[in-house]
C-alpha cells in the first residue's frame, strides 16, 4: 500500500465519534450573516442593496479579481445591511446581512435527489459553470476551483487526483459524503476529467475508511479512466503535494504548483460541489461540516448553509460541553482554537471540534535536546528546529533561504517534538512576516 | 655555531623580506579615511543601538562625515550634548532637536478592559497578533506580552503586572525606536518629551466605532470629537475614530483631557490641578478610572449611548 516518502506522523484518528453519522440537514436561521471573504484571494464585491430580496442561490457578491469567487444567497430574504462583522478570531470581515424569510429558490435550480449522470457540455462551458457557481476547494485552503482548472500556457494536465484522504483526526464529512453520495462524486469526477480534457483520475483514500474504498472502487469498475488508490494511514496525505506523492509517486518541486507536474488536485467535497454546479445548476451555498467531541451529545456531520450561526449549529449537536475547554475550527492537527462560536458557517469551516478541558492545555515547553525528530517528521524536508529559532531571532533572510515558504502548516514538528517547544508558533509567524517581504520586495519590482 | 649563523640569516632575510611585502601591500591598498570619523565615533555613546536610523555607532558617524549638514542626522541616545560635539568636530551647525520619548497609546487596563478568552500560546506579541485578536476583545490594544520590554537595550520599558501594560521610564527612555518596531499592533509612538516633560496624549489607538471601541475597552477613544472642538489650537485630528494630538500645535491647555468622557486623553507630568481631583502624572488618572469603571460596569454592556451623559451630569 502506497504513502507518500518524507516525513509524516500518526496521530491517534479519533473518528469514531462521528463516523458513520447521516448527513444531517441544519435548520435555516433566522438571520444569516455571509462573510464576502470566504476564499483565497480578493474579497467578493457586493452586487445587492438594503431593503434588496434575494432567493435562495442568488448571485449577491461578484468575484472581485480572477483569484477570487462568486458567492450566492444560501437563503430567502431581505437584505437589511452590507457592513463588517467579526469572525471567530475576533478579526473585522466585510460581510451582507440577510433576514430570512421562507426557503424560495432560484426557479432554475434542480432540487431533486436524482443522479443526472450524463454530461454533454464543452470544457469551455463547464468551466464557466463552475467559476458561475463560485466552488473553492473545500478541504481547507479554499482557493477558487476555476483557478485550478485553467492551468498556465505551457503546462498541460494528465491527471486527476481526486482527495478522499481525510487525514485530519476527527473529522468525517467527506468519509460520509463518500458514503451517500458516491455516485454524484463520480460524475463530478468525470466532468472534470471532461474539462481537463484527461483520461485519468485517481482517487487516494486512506485504509480507514475501507466501506468508502470498497464503495468508490465498486463505482470506479463502471467508469472508464478512474482508479481507487487505497492509501497506509499518515498524516498530513491530505496534503496536496504530500498526495501527489503518494498517488503517482511525484514531487512538486519547492515554490511550484501541482500543475508543474501534471496534476490537479481535488477534494471530494469539492467534486460534488461542481456535480451540482454543473448538472443541477446549484451554486455553492451549503457545505457539510463535522461537529465532534468527545463529551459532545451528538456528534456527527452536519449539512449547513452558509450564513447559519455556529452556535445554531451546535445547539442542534445538543450543545457546548461542559468540560470544554477549546473549539477548534476544523481538525486538531491544523484548525484554529476560536475566541467564539458567533461567526456565521461559510466555506472555509469544515468542522468544530470541543475539546476537554484536560486535553486542551499545552504543555510547558522545555530546552531543545537536537533530536531531530521533527526533521524526519516534517512532510516538506525542512529543517522546524532551525526555522523556529530563526524565527525567534527575527533572522527573516535566513529563514527564506532555508524555504520556510514550502512550510504547509501541518503541524507535524510540534506534534512529534519531546520537548512540547512550540515549533509551528513560530514558524507560522516566520512564514506571515517572510511572505510580507516578499510581497513588498514583487512590488517594489 | 655555523648553524646558529645560517639559521639567524634565513630567518632574518625572510622576516625582512615579509615585513617588506606587508608594507608595500599596506601601502598599495591603503583605505583612505576621513580620521573625523573616529573623532566622531568617540564622541557617541557607542550602545550601537540603531536608534539612529544607522547600523550602528560607526555608521552614523560615518554618515556625519559624509553630510553636508546635520539635518535629519541625530544620536537619540546621546541627545542635543552629543550632536553639539559633533557638530564642534566637523565645523557645521547641530540640527536643533527636541527630546523625544516612547508613548504607550493604549490604556487598556485590565479592569477596563475584560479578558474574553485565555491565551495558552507563546508568550509573544507578534505570534499572538497574528492569529488572533488577543485575549481582550479589542483588536487593536495592547497584548501584554511584553516583546517591546524585550526589545528596549536601556531598561526603560517594563510590564507592570498590575495593568499588564507596558510602562516607559522616563528617566532611562533614549527614544531610540526599538519597541515602536516591536510593537506588532503599533501602539508604541516616539513623541516629543515636551516642556518640562509635560504632554498631551491620546492613550488609545482603536479604530472602531465608538460603541464597538467602548464595548471592548471602557477606557477607549470613542472618536466622539469632543475634544476636536474644544481644543482652540486646531491641534486634534479625528482619523478612523480616534483622536491624534499634533504635538506641534498643542499648547498643553488641559482643555481635552477635561472634555473626553471615556478619560482617554491623559495630561502627563503636570502638576495637580487647584481643586483637588484630578491630579499629576498617569496614575492617579488610572485610579479614578477605575472606581468611574465600577460604577459603570452594568451599563457598558446596554450600550455607549448612556456613557457620555453620565459623564456630563458629573462634570
Amino acid at each position: 500500500m502506497k504513502t507518500f516518502r518524507i516525513g509524516g506522523v500518526h496521530p491517534h484518528d479519533n473518528k469514531i465519534y462521528s463516523a458513520h453519522q447521516p448527513i444531517r440537514e441544519c435548520a435555516l436561521p433566522e438571520k444569516a450573516i455571509i462573510p464576502l471573504v470566504q476564499h483565497i484571494g480578493a474579497p467578493a464585491q457586493p452586487v445587492v442593496e438594503k431593503g434588496q430580496k434575494v432567493k435562495v442561490g442568488e448571485l449577491i457578491a461578484k468575484a472581485g479579481g480572477f483569484v477570487s469567487a462568486n458567492i450566492h444567497s444560501p437563503v430567502s430574504g431581505t437584505v437589511t445591511k452590507i457592513d463588517s462583522t467579526t469572525d471567530a478570531w475576533g478579526m473585522k470581515m466585510p460581510a451582507i446581512f440577510i433576514d430570512v424569510e421562507g426557503d424560495e429558490w432560484v426557479e432554475t435550480i434542480d432540487r431533486s435527489t436524482d443522479v443526472i449522470r450524463e454530461c454533454t457540455l464543452e470544457p469551455k462551458e463547464i468551466i464557466d459553470r463552475i467559476t458561475e457557481a463560485g466552488i473553492v476547494g473545500l478541504g481547507g485552503a479554499c482557493f477558487p476551483t476555476h483557478v485550478k482548472l485553467l492551468p498556465p500556457p505551457g503546462k498541460k494536465a494528465e491527471v486527476l487526483i481526486v482527495n478522499g484522504v481525510e487525514c485530519e483526526p476527527y473529522l468525517t464529512c467527506d468519509h460520509q459524503l463518500m458514503l451517500e453520495h458516491g455516485e454524484e462524486i463520480m460524475t463530478g469526477i468525470q466532468i472534470l476529467m471532461r474539462a481537463l480534457g484527461i483520461q485519468k483520475a485517481v482517487i487516494g483514500i486512506e485504509k480507514n475508511k475501507p466501506d468508502a474504498i470498497a464503495r468508490m472502487q465498486e463505482l470506479a469498475s463502471r467508469t472508464l479512466g478512474v482508479k481507487v488508490q487505497p492509501l497506509k494511514l499518515k498524516y498530513p496525505q491530505g496534503g496536496e503535494k504530500q498526495l501527489i506523492d503518494a498517488c503517482i509517486r511525484r514531487q512538486v518541486p519547492s515554490g511550484a504548483l501541482p500543475i508543474e507536474v501534471g496534476a490537479v488536485v481535488d477534494n471530494v467535497a469539492t467534486i460534488y460541489a461542481v456535480y451540482e454546479a454543473v448538472q443541477k445548476h446549484k451554486p455553492l451555498i451549503s457545505r457539510v461540516m463535522t461537529v465532534t467531541g468527545k463529551s459532545l451529545e451528538r456528534p456527527g456531520n452536519y449539512s449547513v448553509r452558509f450564513g447559519t450561526p455556529l452556535t445554531q449549529v451546535v445547539a442542534e449537536a445538543g450543545g457546548v460541553p461542559e468540560d470544554t475547554g477549546k473549539i477548534i475550527g476544523g481538525g486538531p492537527m491544523m484548525g484554529r482554537a476560536m475566541n467564539n462560536i458567533d461567526m456565521p458557517a461559510n466555506k472555509r469551516v469544515s468542522g468544530l471540534l470541543f475539546l476537554p478541558e484536560a486535553e486542551s492545555r499545552r504543555t510547558e515547553p522545555e530546552n531543545c535536546i537536537r533530536c531531530g525528530k521533527c526533521v524526519s517528521a516534517c512532510p516538506m524536508g525542512l529543517e522546524p528546529y532551525l526555522l523556529s529559532k530563526q524565527a525567534e531571532m527575527q533572522m527573516w533572510d535566513e529563514m527564506e533561504k532555508h524555504d520556510v515558504m514550502d512550510c504547509i502548516d501541518c503541524g507535524c514538528c510540534l506534534f512529534t517534538c519531546p520537548s512540547h517547544r512550540p515549533l509551528l508558533d513560530y514558524i507560522r509567524m516566520g512564514k506571515a512576516t517572510v511572505g510580507g517581504i516578499i510581497r513588498a520586495r514583487a512590488q517594489k519590482k | 655555531m655555523n648553524l646558529i649563523v645560517i639559521s639567524l640569516l634565513v630567518l632574518g632575510i625572510t622576516g625582512l623580506a615579509a615585513a617588506l611585502l606587508l608594507y608595500l601591500t599596506a601601502r598599495k591598498f591603503k583605505v583612505e579615511e576621513d580620521p573625523r570619523i573616529d573623532e566622531v565615533q568617540e564622541v557617541l555613546p557607542g550602545a550601537n543601538c540603531g536608534g539612529c536610523g544607522f547600523a550602528g555607532c560607526r555608521a552614523l558617524a560615518e554618515a556625519c562625515v559624509k553630510a553636508d549638514s546635520l539635518d535629519g542626522l541625530l544620536c537619540p541616545v546621546g541627545g542635543a550634548p552629543v550632536m553639539e560635539k559633533i557638530g564642534a568636530i566637523l565645523g557645521m551647525e547641530a540640527a536643533a532637536s527636541e527630546p523625544k520619548i516612547a508613548v504607550v497609546r493604549c490604556n487598556g487596563v485590565c479592569e477596563a478592559r475584560p479578558r474574553t478568552s485565555e491565551y495558552n500560546g507563546v508568550k509573544s506579541c507578534r505570534i499572538q497578533h497574528n492569529l488572533y485578536v488577543g485575549e481582550t476583545a479589542c483588536p487593536f490594544g495592547c497584548l501584554g506580552c511584553g516583546d517591546c520590554a524585550a526589545a528596549c537595550q536601556f531598561d526603560a520599558l517594563h510590564i507592570n503586572p498590575q495593568t499588564g501594560l507596558p510602562e516607559v521610564d522616563e528617566e532611562k527612555c533614549v527614544a531610540c525606536g526599538k519597541c515602536v518596531s516591536a510593537c506588532p499592533r503599533n501602539i508604541i509612538e516616539l513623541r516629543k518629551k515636551g516642556p518640562k516633560g509635560r504632554r498631551m496624549v491620546v492613550k488609545c489607538v482603536n479604530k472602531d466605532k465608538g460603541a464597538v471601541a467602548r464595548k471592548a475597552c471602557l477606557n477607549a477613544c470613542i472618536g466622539c470629537g469632543k475634544c476636536q472642538k474644544e481644543c482652540p489650537f486646531e491641534a486634534i485630528v479625528i482619523e478612523n475614530n480616534v483622536a491624534y494630538i499634533d504635538w506641534e500645535k498643542c499648547r498643553l491647555c488641559r482643555k481635552c483631557e477635561s472634555v473626553c468622557p471615556t478619560g482617554a486623553i491623559h495630561a502627563v507630568n503636570f502638576p495637580p490641578r487647584k481643586p483637588a481631583g484630578e491630579a499629576e502624572g498617569q496614575k492617579p488618572v488610572v485610579e479614578g478610572q477605575k472606581s468611574k469603571v465600577e460604577s459603570t460596569e452594568a451599563k457598558a454592556e446596554s450600550g455607549v449611548q448612556a456613557e457620555p451623559k453620565k459623564e456630563e451630569a458629573k462634570a
